[in-house]
């Protein structure tokens, strides 16, 4: 089986892979390319555990094949801080104690971020059932959805959360 | 132990510091079971039976090791005779040795040089099985025609009218049943089931296994206790304990479900063959068919009560059934099912039945929800049918200091009226209702472990402190004990950094379970800071060149007992690190202990739920968590406690349930159809924490991670029968269900 040859961009810099047809952006993130933000749940896109975006729009990469990856600009956890200044959603989820064992944390991360990138100003329920694809089982949700209100209220240049 | 919170001013307990482990967490550097690589590593995988029941004929593993980039399979011939018949039942629980047990039981496994070629290898491996008939429900394997799941292991007391599938019979209580019920102005009596529910992690198992021709070896694995992980590896392999080193990689949920082994041993046996490293990681497949489900349950309730609400007397028999092996998790069932209450007349009786299910696992108070769902039913319909208040009835009849439980010992200081008052004060309890909605509660229990524990607190030169541990961080773990540590000396939080040791690096420690992290850990921890103090003060007494008991240690320094002691001025922490070289070496303190006095822990859960008539679905309006933290150390994890308990039981009972079709095969191993809450079905889950503190520790900490999953059980189905005007008997009460039981189907 020949392998297929993938030019791509990953968190802002340039990147390549030889893939199987069959291997999943997810294998070749965790596999070759040691971004092991990206964590596998499920394999199946029922957990959200391995969002990463592609071209800005949040995916299950368990659910992309890495050939899809060409040309397209990926964005994974990894690539979220800038440098050592933390993200504001990173931040507010370390303030608001959001997660306990921090699985699915990454992929929490990366959806909301995607989400607010679209609306800057979501309501609680737009929340919830924005990152209802992405399963937590330590923290009942609460807490993160707190954290996500308060970052989007910061990023909104808001003091004291919406 | 003396009791010495309630004359401490905390400075660092109760506040909300940043979790040391944080940064790496929200950057995705923190690495977990699947996230570790060795050089030349091989990928492990298992070949799993497609059958309920069978036995193994023969396994033919030469085409599979003829083919290319294939180094090694095993089978459980490759495996030593474990040490008893509980590491036994774990062995053959990995892999299988005459029988398969259930669907999904692993039969052989392979490493090979990539996944593809190991899984083309498994499909060359040929299995001849003879397939026997299958039993997996709790009314089915009682029977004495039941298809027998393992010869020989019937219960020695099994009464008669039993099959031998029946391996625990049990009973606890004290008191005249007879003359109790005789004074009931009101008995009921009802039958209830419940589901088994998977745990849910959303890590699933993986293992690096690294083992040497000399026989030394090394593993990596997500797991609750890297000590028991080592001790049963060691036994299954035939190694002293002290030539397997196994490190705890950060943990990706447990709930009770990774305090034991699966693919670990097997991994170790695949790298001891093939001479190279071994990496397993399960699919989720193979999470919801060979990892530990919790029990199923067929349990009679019967309580009598008189007219003004006090409890004459409350009998159960609670049926179990734990999967292929003996499973004692019946016991923490019987004993737990009426811990709330003070019963002049109670008994629980307890069997466990095998049947062709995975071997169950610890699931967060493994036992108790099923059991206390039952019994909140029942005291739940009581005030329904005598027109009493339900958290009055269950503060008349609650237990409290000097209470006789129900499984028998005589309760200290606990929490329960306090957090009964609470929830009866909360302004949730008197919120009107629409219509279509009901309001439920009930009382949950755990009785909270302690355990063997070791804890080392180094001082460094710099007069920072690093704290060495051996229980997994599953959530939060790390900074409160860097908290305690920080509080006993004196020294802000950050100038302490607490990690996850493995084996090799201090002594034994017990699983993270029993919800005993923050209790044993943190207590081993205050005394090892005690002991650094200890040994800091005669120090500086030798400095001071006076006695070790005028030496006195306050807010981080050393100072003078008194005007007796002399004029000196304090010492800190630092600067007598900083000269340690030269007043005797380096400085550490240490506490090994088999921690007692863990403390129960009781929590009250109030729910206001909405049904849709039309479509049975149930949509959670409001959630209030009451519970007894005894001395919350870091209240964010233990709101998160409160919080991430409620949530699994609300799929408990909502949700969740492992479906099992006629041919005795799981039918719904993906979270597609084994549906756990999402955060579009929550509301926020609000959080009242009680703190009564618990004797048995210096702060008065008692553990909280389990309790919170008893009472959502019966709160909801309390909850949906006030709503609904009917009330069910069985978990999880699913739309299709509650639309049957409106509908009077």
């Amino acid at each position: 089986m020949s392998k297929i040859h993938v030019t791509t961009t990953i968190n802002g810099d340039p990147a390549e892979f030889l893939c199987e047809p069959q291997e999943t952006l997810l294998d070749i993130l965790r596999n070759q390319l040691d971004l092991t933000g990206a964590k596998e749940g499920c394999a199946s896109g029922d957990c959200g555990a391995c969002s990463v975006t592609l071209d800005g729009r949040l995916v299950c990469s368990c659910l992309v094949l890495a050939a899809e990856a060409e040309g397209h600009e990926i964005t994974t956890i990894e690539g979220m801080a800038e440098g050592d200044v933390l993200h504001p959603l990173q931040r507010k989820f370390l303030e608001h104690a959001a997660l306990q064992c921090g699985i699915c944390t990454p992929g929490f991360l990366v959806a909301a971020k995607a989400l607010l990138e679209r609306n800057p100003n979501p309501s609680e329920t737009e929340v919830r059932y924005w990152l209802a694809g992405n399963l937590c089982r330590c923290t009942g949700y609460d807490k993160i959805i707190g954290a996500v209100m308060d970052a989007a209220a910061e990023m909104r240049g808001e003091q004291n959360g919406a | 132990m003396a009791l010495d919170s309630e004359k401490r001013d905390f400075k660092i307990i109760g506040t909300r510091p940043l979790r040391p482990d944080g940064i790496d967490k929200v950057t995705g550097r923190a690495l977990y079971g699947a996230d570790m690589n060795a050089p030349g590593m091989l990928v492990g995988k298992a070949l799993r039976s497609p059958h309920a029941h069978a036995r193994i004929l023969s396994i033919d593993t030469t085409a599979a090791q003829a083919l290319s980039g294939v180094k090694a399979v095993v089978t459980a011939t490759d495996f030593a005779a474990a040490s008893s018949s509980f590491n036994q039942d774990v062995l053959d629980n990995c892999m299988a040795r005459e029988k398969a047990l259930y669907d999904g039981h692993a039969v052989a496994a392979v490493a090979a040089t990539s996944e593809a070629v190991a899984l083309k290898a498994l499909s060359l491996i040929q299995v001849e099985y003879e397939v026997l008939p299958h039993v997996t429900e709790i009314e089915d394997a009682i029977k004495p025609d039941a298809p027998i799941v393992q010869e020989g292991r019937a219960a020695d007391n099994l009464p008669e009218g039993y099959s031998q599938n029946v391996t625990h019979v049990m009973s606890f209580g004290h008191g005249d049943l007879e003359a109790g019920f005789a004074k009931a102005d009101k008995i009921i009596e009802r039958t209830f089931r419940t589901a088994a529910t998977h745990q849910g992690y959303i890590e699933p198992h993986a293992c690096l296994a690294s083992m040497a021709s000399d026989g030394r070896a090394e593993l990596w694995c997500c797991t609750q206790g890297q000590y028991y992980v080592r001790e049963l590896c060691a036994d299954f392999l035939g190694l002293e304990t002290s030539q397997l080193r196994v490190t705890a990689s950060e943990i990706g949920g447990g709930f009770g479900g990774k305090t034991t082994v699966f693919i670990e041993p097997v991994a170790l046996a695949l790298s001891r063959k093939s001479g190279r490293p071994v990496k397993m990681v399960m699919s989720r497949e193979e999470v919801f068919k060979a990892s530990g489900p919790t029990v199923s349950s067929l349990t009679d309730v019967k309580i009598g009560m008189t007219h003004d609400g006090r409890i004459t007397a409350a009998q159960a028999m609670l049926r179990y059934q734990g999967g292929a092996f003996a499973c004692g998790t019946i016991e923490f069932g019987a004993m737990s099912a009426f811990a709330a209450y003070d019963l002049e007349a109670v008994c629980a009786d307890g069997i466990n039945v095998m049947t062709n299910r995975p071997r169950q696992a610890a699931y967060r108070a493994p036992g108790a929800p099923m059991a206390i769902y039952a019994v909140e039913s029942v005291v739940d319909e009581l005030c329904q049918e005598l027109g009493l208040d339900p958290l009055d009835v269950r503060l008349k009849n609650a237990a409290r200091k000097g209470t006789k439980s129900s499984y028998g010992p005589t309760f200290d200081d606990i929490g329960l009226v306090a957090t009964l008052e609470a929830a009866k004060a909360h302004p949730h309890y008197s919120a009107p209702l629409g219509p279509n909605q009901g309001r439920g509660l009930s009382c949950g229990f755990w009785f909270n472990f302690g355990g063997n524990t070791c804890v080392s607190l180094n001082l460094d030169a710099d007069g920072t402190v690093g704290i060495t541990e051996g229980n997994p961080d599953i959530g939060g773990s790390r900074a409160s004990i860097s908290m305690m540590a920080a509080e006993e000396l004196g020294i802000p939080y950050d100038k302490v950094r607490t990690i996850v040791a493995d084996t090799a690096s201090l002594g034994f420690n017990d699983v993270t379970d029993g919800s005993r992290v923050t209790f044993a850990v943190g207590l081993a921890t205050i005394k090892a800071a005690r002991d650094a103090i200890q040994k800091m003060c005669a120090r500086v007494a030798k400095i001071w060149d006076i006695d070790e008991d005028a030496v006195i240690w306050e807010d981080g320094y050393a100072k003078p007992a008194g005007p007796n002691a002399g004029e000196f001025e304090p010492m800190s922490i630092a600067e007598i690190a900083a000269i340690a070289n030269n007043t005797g070496g380096p400085i550490a303190g240490h506490h090994e202990i088999n921690a007692d006095g863990a403390g129960v822990s009781f929590g009250v859960h109030l729910v206001d739920l909405e049904v849709d008539p039309e479509t049975g679905h149930t949509t959670i309006l409001r959630y209030t968590v009451f519970q007894d933290a005894g001395k919350a150390i870091h209240p964010d994890y233990v709101e998160g406690q409160m919080q991430g308990g409620a949530v699994q039981g609300i799929g408990w009972a909502l949700n969740e349930e492992y479906i099992y079709g006629t041919d005795g095969k799981l039918q719904n191993p993906g979270f597609l159809d084994y549906r756990i809450p999402v955060a579009s079905d929550l509301p926020n889950i609000d959080t009242v924490i009680l703190e009564i503190p618990n004797p048995g520790h210096p702060y008065g900490v008692r553990g909280v991670g389990e309790t919170s999953i008893v009472p959502p059980l019966a709160a909801l189905s309390n909850a949906v029968a006030r709503a609904i005007g009917k009330r069910m008997h069985e978990l999880p009460m699913s739309p299709p269900r509650i639309l049957k039981t409106i509908k009077g189907q």
